[in-house]
């Protein structure tokens, strides 16, 4: 059962048989996710309508974050037992994690334009996911620069490690820093921080982007497994 | 030990140890890296003037003045010492009295001539229907800001 963790050929019998029903699952929750938060929940005492973007800005930074752990925990197994698989997540997790840090860039300058006053400033939080999405972007390069698809897996497993030691930075940055970026609210314990009517939509969101974030990693898995067959035959 | 799980354990342990030196490095230059300075930094550190610093704090209840020539003054508070701002340009939805703000400008003998205010969110979250049932039976507390 856990070699459809790293076994390719494994992961592929198991992505045909599970793809269509997570494909139906997402759209369900997805759609229901968008409903609850941009429709049936309520505005906020103080941002008012604004707060609505933040059902698209919360699960994107989560997975952002979530997809560069996985990468990390594959470049290590690959690395340091040879097993191809991590570098073919590698490979098909780089893009989705990129665009998901993208969309949390972007939505995040959309909100803080009218509640901050500016677009964007140099503060703790926003510069190191800045470099997360710098660091997407020098790992993409590389996968497609080298020649010799060995060496070019590799190094951009390796950056994937020197990039991680950002993570913690990312977590806890608003902590250890003044920050214009207020620190986290849903993992915070003592009330009043996110009233239900505002967290439920919010969690909805976030699985439902989660099973989308699945959704399109296996399809991305499946393809690169495939391609792979084909070098090889060649 | 089968050379392969040494290799994993080197990797950890380095990946472990530059996470660390990051996080030493980070903490030594933290002067450029805090976003603001509370009013008590200021004061402790007996800052007088300086061409470009930011201020962060609370908005003091009751302080906000609208000038005539459309500038505002207001004083900045972190409940121990206080900074008085003044300001002239477009203000943030969130700035109002005992609310969160950062002020970029030219400190002059403890004044400071801001060139940019940003409102500073807290974390809490709450519908706007909320707010009014609490303010009907006198819920409302300050701290919720």
């Amino acid at each position: 059962m856990l070699q459809i963790l790293y076994n390719p050929g494994r992961f592929n019998d198991f992505a045909k048989k599970y793809t269509n029903i997570l494909r139906h699952i997402t759209i369900y929750l997805l759609v229901i996710g968008l409903l609850y938060a941009l429709v049936f929940s309520p505005n906020d005492y103080q941002q008012g309508f604004s707060v609505k973007i933040m059902y698209i800005h919360v699960p994107c930074a989560w997975l952002a974050m979530f997809t560069y752990v996985l990468m990390t925990i594959y470049s290590i197994l690959a690395l340091s037992f040879k097993i191809t698989f991590g570098y073919i997540f590698v490979k098909a997790a780089a893009p989705i994690g990129a665009i998901f840090t993208l969309i949390c860039l972007i939505s995040g300058s959309i909100w803080g334009k009218p509640m901050w006053g500016t677009w964007w400033v140099w503060d703790a939080r926003l510069t190191s996911v800045l470099i997360l999405f710098i660091f997407y972007i020098i790992i993409i390069i590389i996968q497609n620069t080298f020649d010799d698809l060995q060496i070019g897996e590799k190094i951009s497993s390796i950056f994937v490690l020197l990039g991680s030691i950002n993570l913690p930075v990312i977590k806890y940055s608003v902590d250890w820093w003044n920050t214009l970026h207020q620190p986290a609210s849903v993992s915070k314990l003592s009330s009043p921080s996110i009233e239900i009517t505002i967290l439920g939509p919010l969690i909805a969101m976030n699985v439902a982007m989660t099973f989308l974030f699945f959704l399109i990693l296996f399809i991305r898995l499946g393809a690169e497994i495939n391609i792979r067959k084909t070098l090889i035959k060649d | 030990m089968p050379p392969r799980i040494q290799k994993l354990i080197f990797i950890v342990i380095s990946v472990i140890f530059l996470m660390i030196s990051l996080i030493v490095i980070l903490f030594n230059i933290e002067d450029n890296i805090v976003f603001f300075f509370t009013p008590s930094e200021i004061i402790e550190n007996k800052i007088l003037n300086d061409e470009n610093i930011r201020i962060g704090g609370l908005v003091k209840i009751n302080s906000i003045i609208y000038n005539e020539d459309k500038s505002i003054d207001f004083i900045i508070t972190d409940n121990k010492n206080d900074i008085s701002v003044n300001y002239y340009g477009i203000i943030p939805d969130l700035f109002k009295e005992g609310s969160g703000v950062v002020a970029e400008g030219e400190l002059l003998r403890k004044k400071l001539n801001a060139n940019k205010i940003f409102a500073k969110h807290d974390e809490n979250y709450m519908p706007e229907g909320i707010k009014k049932q609490l303010i009907e039976t006198d819920n409302w507390q300050k701290n919720y800001k």
